[in-house]
This record gives C-alpha cells, structure tokens and sequence, in this order.
C-alpha cells in the first residue's frame, strides 16, 4: 500500500531530495564556495541521526537549512506541518515562523538571547510560544535548569555575562522543552562537563521514547555512540558540491562594485 | 528551596503568548508598485510587499536608502508618485487607502493606526500632561469620561513602565527613554492594528534601548500589533522583526525571514551592509 501523506508526516518528519547549498561571497570577487549538493536522506520519528564528517564541512549548512535559516539553491526539503508536508526551502517567511513554532525545534551552538530577558524566561520562551501558560512554563523551565545544574541564582539573570557552558545550558533547556516533534541540535553537548553531557544524552533518549525525529552535530565520539541511529556523512555531500563546482567553473567570478 | 520566581508571583516579562497563527488569513496591507519621486530625484521606486495581522516588518538600509519615505507614502503621511496600498479594514473589506473619504480615514489615522516617531517631540505635545498624551488620542474617538480616560491612562502609563503619579507631569519632565515610551502608550492605547514606528529606539543609550526593545516586543506580541519598523541598526531588525526588507538607493535589493537575511544574506549590498556591523 503506498504511503499517505499523513503517515509520512506521522514516520518521516523531514525528508530532503537532491538540497545544493554554495555561498557566493560578493565580497571576494564573487566566489562561490560550494558547500554540499546531492542531499538526500530522511529522519524517522524516534530516531536520532548525527551528521559526520571533519569540521566546515557543511554540517550546520544542513541543520540551518531545515529550520530555513539558511536558503537552499536547489531540491526539496519536505517538513511535517499539522497534517501536511512543506516545502521549507520555498516557503514564505511566516510559513516558516509556524514550522518553528510547531514542528521544529533547535538547540543553537551559541545562545543569541533578548537582553534584559532573565535565563528562566530565555529558557520559557519557546514553550510559551506553543501556547504554554507563563507560570507553568517558568515552572517547567526552572526543572530543566535544575536538571541541567545551572544554579538557581543565575536563573533570574540574563543570559548574555554567563559562561559558554552555563549558556549552552539555558539553550539546552530552552529547545528541550517543547514537544516540537523535530529537533535540530547543533553540537549541545559541545562546552558541557560530563555529569551535564550524560543529562544530555538522557533528554536525548527521553526525546526518542516520544518519537521525536533528531539531526545533530556531535563531536565526541562517546555521545555519538550512545544516541546515534543513523549516521550521515556530510564528506560525501561536500565531495560532491566540489566537483560540480569545478565542472562549472564556478570560481571564477567577477568582482563586486563597491560605491 | 525558594520558588517564589517561579510560580507564586511573576515579575514582569515580555514574555507573552503570540497571537495564534493562522497561515489561510488574508494580508492586513498590501502595498504594490509604489513610487515616489522628488522631482527627478527617486525617493523610492517599484515597492511591493504583503504584511499580515501579527507580523513585523523591518524596513532597513542606510540613510538616504529611501526607507523613511516609504513608510511615510505606506501610511498615507505622503503621497506617492504613483503606486496603490491596499488596507483591510476591520470589516474584512480591502480598501484603498488613498481614496478613503475623510471619515475613515480620520477613523485609520486615530485609531487603527499608529506611528511612532524617531524624535518623542514630533509624535507627542511637550506641554501637555502625560495623562492628557494619552488621554487626548481617547478623546479623539469620542470617550468623554473624565474619571475613565484617566484610569485608562494610568494604566497605559503603568504597562509602558512610567510610574502612575507621573501622569500629571509634561513630557518635556521626562528622560528620553520615557518620552519614547510614552509616545508609544499614546499610539497603543485605541487599540490599533497596526504601528509604523521611524528608528524608534533611535538616539536612545543602549541600556534605555534594550529596555524599550524588550517592551516594544512584548506589546506586539500581547496584542497581536501588526507593524512596520524602519532601522538602520540590524540589531534592532532582528530582535524586532520576522521578516525583512533591505533597501538601497530607494529600491528593494533583497527581502525574506529576518534570521535568513542576516545569517544567510544573498545580495552584494546585503553582504556588504551586514559584514559592516560593528561586533561588540
């Protein structure tokens, strides 16, 4: 029986066909620097696939590209909303904003937050944006704090003279508490000790039981085998970007007129 | 174990559930081909978007990029050369904002619309109370309560961060970060639909500036506000913003998800503009 679109959306929340991602760096004479192209693969409810492959190969291109952060020059990258599939690459900019608000989520490398905006409302802000009510947000977000010990007294202070280790903390809290049913997560365990990698990895095995789909970046090996279902190799992706780059001749360029 | 912050009392936050989002409504404006010349000089050329309820809009460029005219041929404070905006009124009719009779358009200026000046002197009288700021713009959609119009100006003073028994004091009294923000209660209070706001966080210290970001963010979220922000700071363009418009030279070079702009900018003078930010 073939599938109907609501399995697929229920099965595989995302699904990529043939993504191509290159810069063109204006500002250097035009160069276009080809990041990856022949993209294919999909995420399967309740996994967590880790994408492999050495660093500036293009594996947090992909992460931004499904939360359509980052533009795609050519392919599909289908994302579960409500009932349907959307085309993230070709959507409008509010589309997006839904997709965000309900079907993917993301734990950033870095913490980019309000100021002024205390780490226990940093931490709230996505549940809240799911409809959650405030208290019972705050009230969910000091848990995931106190899980991921980061001391009480820093949770009324904004975010933004924390440590990298404390920040990453606050970002961890914030995209683990909504029950997006898609998560990107763009190396989280990065600037954490162990005690707070292993909370890491226990959230991410929590995540699974629920059917969550997972993509992340991972460094160390030991979380990669503790969580990875799948692993994708973004190498073979970049290999590819680089000769089609070349057959096109496209580092030539012409240079930019400054005025 | 302390859990007052928590649960038992809730300081005040501009952390506000946003307004449900509906992907099948209809654009609240639309704005198509507009132009404006100064004589032969272009002012903006062959503008077209769509903004919808809920969303803000940030128009940013250098100065002299043509960005201030726009808003002010969008909202009707100039006439474009040539060109047609489009607002739905609140009936669900699409009109067409430069021939509206003077009724209704008196009714957009007063009530449905609001616009938030650079400089808090051009959008407020300096010698009036800052209860009557607010109040006047009350009065002019014909509440006549005295002991009503005050209490809601108190209140409107209370949720901009301006102390109540501040209401009898004049602008000229207040700091600039207030005045801005009591340009901004002054606007908010007929509960508008949607604000055009000229760099409102312009002239301001950072600290103020962040101050009233985090307000402004607040309110437009608690409301629902539509709205269309002109900034050369792309800081502001971010924390304010969900979708983007870069200008140069009175015309539109690149425009999409405000986070996709700045993180992913395709255009040259897009590339040039945000590789110019000062990193702190």
């Amino acid at each position: 029986m073939p599938d109907t679109i609501s399995s697929i959306v229920k099965t595989t929340p995302v699904l990529m066909t043939d993504v191509a991602k290159n810069f063109v760096m204006h500002l250097r004479g035009s160069v276009t620097i080809p990041v990856v192209s022949g993209v294919n693969f999909a995420l399967r409810a309740g996994e967590c696939a880790v994408l492999g492959g050495p660093s500036g190969v293009g594996k947090s291109s992909i992460l931004k590209m499904i939360y359509g952060n980052y533009s795609a020059d050519c392919g599909q990258i289908m994302v579960a909303y409500r009932d349907t599939m959307i085309d993230i690459a070709k959507a409008e900019p509010r589309t997006v904003l839904a997709i965000r608000r309900e079907t993917v989520g993301y734990v950033s490398q870095f913490l980019r937050a309000m100021p002024r905006v205390p780490a226990l409302d940093v931490a709230a802000e996505a549940l809240v944006g799911q409809g959650e009510g405030l208290a019972e947000a705050r009230l969910k977000a000091g848990e995931m704090l106190a899980r991921l010990n980061l001391p009480e007294t820093l949770w009324q202070l904004p975010p933004a003279t924390f440590s990298g280790g404390e920040q990453q903390r606050v970002n961890i809290a914030r995209g683990f508490l909504t029950d997006h049913p898609v998560l990107l997560l763009d190396e989280p365990t990065a600037s954490l000790d162990a005690a707070n990698r292993a909370v890491v990895i226990d959230l991410i095995r929590e995540k699974k039981k629920k059917g969550v789909a997972m993509l992340g970046i991972f460094h160390d090996e030991d979380v990669r085998e503790q969580i990875a279902d799948a692993i994708i190799d973004v190498a073979h992706f970049a290999e590819r970007a680089k000769r089609k780059g070349q057959s096109q001749g496209a580092m030539v360029g012409r240079p930019l007129e400054l005025t | 174990m302390n859990k007052a912050h928590t649960s038992d009392h809730l300081p005040k936050s501009s952390l506000v559930p946003p307004r449900p989002m509906d992907l099948s409504e209809k654009p609240l404006l639309q704005v198509r081909s507009v132009s404006k010349y100064y004589g032969r000089r272009v002012g903006c050329e062959d503008i077209s978007f769509d903004l919808w309820p809920g969303e803000v809009l940030a128009i940013v460029g250098e100065s002299g990029s043509g960005k201030t005219t726009l808003l002010d041929c969008i909202s009707t404070r100039m006439t474009p050369t040539s060109g047609m905006v489009n607002y739905r009124m609140r009936d669900g009719t699409m009109r067409e904002v430069f021939r509206l009779g003077e009724a209704e358009k008196r009714f957009l200026m007063r009530t449905d619309w609001g616009f938030v000046h650079q400089n808090p002197a051009d959008g407020l009288r300096m010698t009036v109370s800052a209860g009557a700021n607010v109040g006047e713009r009350l009065m002019a959609i014909g509440k006549r309560h005295y002991g009503d119009i005050r209490e809601t100006a108190a209140d409107w003073l209370e949720q901009v961060e301006i102390a109540r028994d501040r209401i009898d004091d004049q602008p000229r009294a207040f700091s600039g970060g207030m005045r801005q923000r009591l340009q901004i209660a002054r606007n908010l209070v007929t509960g508008p639909r949607l604000v055009f706001m000229d760099e409102p966080t312009g002239g301001l210290d950072v600290s103020v500036q962040a101050r009233l970001l985090d307000l402004l963010r607040g309110l437009v979220a608690e409301l629902g506000l539509a709205a269309i922000v002109v900034t050369h700071d792309l800081a502001v363009a971010r924390l304010l913003s969900h979708r983007m418009v870069v200008m140069k030279e009175g015309r539109v070079i690149e425009t999409g998800l405000t986070d996709r702009v700045l993180d992913d900018p395709q255009a040259p003078y897009t590339q040039l503009l945000i590789s110019s930010i000062l990193q702190v």
